[in-house]
């Protein structure tokens, strides 16, 4: 009977199969959404909904069926009038055509339903949205005045007025990316080895079945080391004053690296926009609070997988001449991208991860260095998709 | 509803939300697991306990480690004993189901009456773990390859299955389960649940002390927001030290028993005095 918000569902993009139809039809039967709206708001959601990621889709596409938040007031008289212009040219008795307005209404009724978002969002998310405004043509009032007060009421009036709260924005896959998703990629980050020293605490399957054939039959047990990862890996933040923008970003991948104890070593250091003759032992690159760079990469082994994570923009000159340092009183004899091509023939598996948006990559202001260590290391943004990528690149063996 | 024995409408010491004790009814008259997520420290694992003791059945718990394999929650055989036992003469070791061990889940399959099985933390397990489960939680029954015998539920056990969101669930088990996402309890809730565990608490003691935690939790800089069980062991140290009301608020005393990091901690102070805090990744 509600085929129709089925569809619309799986419309809005929730995963909903028949069968969690069916089992919610059953449920119905049974009488379990208790005569209300919002009975039938929680049954739906704990049957059709798997993630509380997609709540919130959810109770915006309940929002949309049932209150109808698109009513026809809300539409522009232009909209209108074009919407019947459009029905005078179809014929009414050739089905597909019909077929074909209802879905351009749906497409208009979307590209609203876009703006009425927008709306919201503008109203909820403070600063962002102001000034973006321009795009009102097609009229985004009704709804955001209604947001205010549904907002404002008490909870537990109806279920639409529930729907229409989202309280689970905050959970949209799209919109968080916290630590525990770094360190479920950082997981993948793995290499199992048995040559490894420690104990012998595994059962050898083959070896017993053979020890105790030896034996005569009588059960002789054998053991074997676990397996155990061996990646190692280093890590080299930018700690910039340009990478401030970007600091609680780095600071969940920061955190997720450090909880993640199944790698066999973790060294971070910290470097200010470019590498040289030092690397920090600390993020707030204080002069002293250092080593040598040559001590790093003569004491770290080429097993080390290397991770840089920096926006790679600066001036020119900090990675192609001598002297660029841009540290007031620290001069280098070496430019900054001999350093990194020094890191790069020592460390064959690194990669480079960079906060800024890929799509930026061309012209954001420091893309010249960009592209110039983009030449040099594999890059991928920071995003757990990038992240993902670059994890991949540096377990493939070459 | 039919059945009105079995519906769960909270218990003395547990506080349910309606959306959750729906969920729960959902559950129980689909006869489908629950699967539920949360924050740590919203109760997921007392919710099997508060079913089992709220329609007075037996709680049948199945802890979930990294090593869990789905098999061992219906029977293992055990071949080293039978092995052990040939070798030196003990028992029948030609009757086979003697070395049968029903694991969790065969014990509530074959329970008299009806169970509630908790299945904790399923995401620690593997990954396939959910995977080799979609059968016997569908039909309630397995096969015993080395007698050849189908145990069957007598009665479907109440599934209940918590979650932390370590790993990402298989759709085909999703597809299986009501699922429920415990929201962190607002104020009001919040001040019911206290008063579940400390009747007698003083009102003045008692707002202080939320309206410093419900700050704490706002505070960006935290990267362990402190939950329920946190605040419970706050209020607890508060009214045991008979510390002063007016410096709850002002000082936060005893603030390790709600934050379990040092950084946590000194960031707070740290906005506590100055308003802001500069720490950036240490």
């Amino acid at each position: 009977m509600f085929l129709s918000f089925f569809y619309l569902l799986r419309a809005r993009g929730l995963n909903v199969s028949l069968n969690e139809w069916l089992a919610l039809i059953e449920a119905l039967d049974k009488g379990l959404c208790k005569a209300s709206l919002l009975g039938f708001y929680h049954l739906c959601r704990s049957i059709l909904v798997k993630s509380e990621t997609d709540y919130d889709k959810f109770d915006l596409a309940f929002a949309e069926y049932f209150q109808g938040i698109v009513t026809p007031e809300d539409i522009p008289e232009e909209i209108w009038k074009w919407l019947s212009q459009d029905v005078k040219t179809r014929d009414i008795n050739d089905r597909t055509m019909l077929d074909d307005f209802v879905l351009e209404l749906e497409e208009l009724q979307k590209r609203l339903r876009e703006r009425i978002e927008e709306q919201k969002e503008k109203h909820d998310g403070g600063n962002y949205w102001i000034g973006t405004g321009g795009t009102s043509t097609m009229g985004y009032n009704g709804y955001h005045e209604r947001g205010i007060r549904v907002g404002g009421e008490g909870r537990h009036k109806n279920a639409v007025q529930v729907a229409g709260e989202r309280n689970f924005k905050d959970f949209r896959q799209d919109n968080i990316l916290d630590i525990r998703q770094f360190q479920m990629a950082f997981r993948k980050l793995r290499q199992y080895s048995s040559r490894l020293d420690g104990a012998k605490t595994e059962l050898d399957i083959d070896g017993t079945i053979d020890e105790t054939c030896e034996n005569a039959g009588s059960l002789r047990l054998v053991w074997e080391r676990p397996r155990k990862n061996t990646v190692k890996l280093l890590l080299l933040f930018d700690s910039d004053g340009s990478m401030m923008p970007y600091s609680n970003l780095c600071s969940q991948l920061f955190q997720a690296v450090s909880k993640s104890n199944h790698f066999k070593d973790l060294k971070v250091y910290y470097f200010h926009n470019c590498i040289y003759e030092h690397l920090y032992t600390t993020p707030h690159c204080r002069r002293g609070e250092w080593i040598n760079t040559e001590w790093v990469l003569s004491n770290l082994s080429s097993e080390y997988k290397v991770i840089f994570v920096g926006d790679a923009s600066m001036a020119p000159s900090e990675l192609m001449s001598k002297g660029g340092n841009c540290y007031v009183g620290l001069y280098n004899e070496i430019p900054g991208i001999d350093w990194l091509k020094r890191f790069k023939s020592k460390y064959p598996k690194h990669i480079w991860l960079n906060p800024i948006p890929e799509r930026e990559w061309d012209y954001t202001y420091g893309y010249r260095t960009l592209q110039a260590i983009k030449e040099l290391f594999p890059m991928y943004e920071l995003t757990l998709d990038g992240l993902e990528a670059g994890i991949k690149k540096l377990l493939v063996s070459r | 509803m039919s059945n009105k024995m079995n519906q769960f409408m909270g218990s003395s010491d547990y506080v349910v939300s309606d959306e959750l004790m729906h969920a729960v009814n959902v559950a129980i008259a689909l006869q489908k697991p629950l699967l539920i997520k949360g924050e740590p420290g919203t109760g997921k694992t007392m919710l099997a306990e508060s079913i089992s003791k709220a329609l007075s059945k037996n709680l049948i718990i199945w802890n979930i480690k990294s090593t869990t394999k789905a098999q061992e929650g219906l029977y293992v055989y055990d071949t080293v004993q039978r092995l052990y036992d040939s070798q030196f003469g003990e028992g029948d070791v030609s009757d086979i189901k003697k070395y049968i061990k029903l694991g969790r889940l065969g014990e509530s399959f074959t329970s008299e009456d009806q169970a509630v099985l908790l299945i904790d933390e399923i995401d620690k397990a593997d990954l396939e773990f959910p995977n080799d489960l979609l059968w016997e939680l569908d039909k309630m029954e397995f096969y015993i390859n080395e007698t050849k015998e189908t145990v069957r539920t007598k009665h479907r056990p109440i599934v209940i299955i918590t979650s932390n969101a370590e790993k990402e669930l298989p759709d085909a088990f999703l597809r299986r389960c009501i699922f429920h996402y415990i929201e962190f309890p607002d104020a009001s809730k919040m001040e019911e649940i206290v008063r579940v565990h400390y009747g007698d608490i003083e009102e003045k003691l008692l707002g202080q002390a939320m309206e410093a935690f419900y700050w704490i939790r706002d505070l960006k800089e935290i990267q362990k927001k402190p939950s329920t069980s946190e605040l419970l062991d706050w209020l607890q140290a508060l009214m045991i030290s008979g510390i002063s009301i007016d410096r709850i608020k002002s000082e936060i005393p005893f603030a390790g028993v709600l934050l379990k990091k040092n950084q946590d901690i000194d960031a707070m102070y740290e906005i506590k005095q100055k308003g802001y805090s500069l720490k950036r990744w240490l």
